[in-house]
């Protein structure tokens, strides 16, 4: 099958939604021949993806110390 | 949002707590709204950006639901409508405090900006797993977090640290799908460039120099 050229524009546009696997596999096809030989929008790709990775596990924000007995008093006392 | 049991033991449950707490059985809403807690404080703070205020907001959010259990249908996951109530009252909470600084805080229906053009092309390779817990990596991801306007951060929040779906973010904000995704593109984006400076080696390595690492 031959891939159609994508821009750097166009990858940019979508890349989010290629970090998700929400894209056909038509375009999916062009983004991943066009990452095997750009090397700007590769480096885009993996921090996307770190970015993705790292705020995953929620720790920026972390539950203020008390909260949920505060919580449940507040249910208490309705 | 997992709670760790499987989805229809769970969904099981929160029915049959519903129906305790409409009957009367005021303590079982607690058992109920606990394995959201964290989710409701996290949406408040998604968009206050402040402790103290996420808290009272995610405080009047949980009461609020109680007070309209009755009114809950099923049709959306119970954790998806109480988080939809957080992210309304913050919202709330928001407009009220910024009254009097003559601005809207209601945000247009359609992204209106052109494309975004990545800053910086470092590249990040691999976090190695040791570095995710490095201070300075942390509080450059809080910074970053906090740096971001409003409407990228609620939905950076929502899908990436939350774990909503696409249709979930887009109904609890309000939003359309379309919307969504070019939101959360920003917000990666944005999020990518803010730490991007970081990554060129400096948190791997834990060196007070940035280590170039770039191909090119």
């Amino acid at each position: 099958m031959k891939v159609i050229e994508i821009s750097c524009l166009e990858v940019w546009r979508e890349i989010s939604n290629y970090v998700d696997s929400d894209v056909e596999p038509e375009l999916r096809a062009r983004m991943e021949a066009h990452f095997k030989v750009c090397a700007h929008c590769k480096a885009i790709l993996d921090g996307t993806r770190n970015v993705v990775k790292l705020v995953a596990d929620g720790v920026e924000y972390p539950v203020p110390e008390g909260f949920s007995k505060r919580l449940y008093n507040k249910i208490k006392d309705v | 949002m997992s709670t760790g049991t499987s989805k229809p033991t769970r969904d099981r449950n929160e029915a049959e707590l519903i129906r305790r707490v409409c009957g009367g059985e005021k303590e079982a809403f607690y058992e109920l709204v606990r394995p959201y807690e964290r989710a409701v404080y996290t949406a408040a703070m998604s968009i206050l950006n402040n402790q103290a205020d996420a808290e009272e907001v995610a405080q009047e959010a949980v009461l609020k639901a109680f007070s309209n259990l009755s009114r809950f249908r099923g049709e959306a996951k119970f954790s998806t409508w109480l988080v939809q109530i957080t992210i309304n009252e913050a919202r709330l909470k928001l407009r009220k405090d910024r009254r009097h600084l003559y601005q809207s805080v209601d945000e247009p229906q359609s992204d209106e900006e052109g494309d975004y053009f990545p800053k910086d092309y470092a590249d990040w390779r691999e976090v190695p797993s040791e570095a995710l817990q490095r201070k300075e990596l942390r509080d450059a991801l809080k910074r970053a977090l906090a740096g971001l306007p409003q409407k990228y951060r609620e939905v950076l929040v929502l899908r990436d640290i939350q774990h909503l779906s696409i249709e979930e973010t887009s109904q609890v904000l309000g939003i359309s799908t379309g919307n969504v995704k070019t939101r959360l593109l920003r917000a990666r984006l944005q999020m990518r460039d803010a730490l991007a400076p970081g990554f060129d080696g400096s948190w791997v390595t834990g060196k007070e120099e940035y280590e170039k690492v770039r191909p090119w």
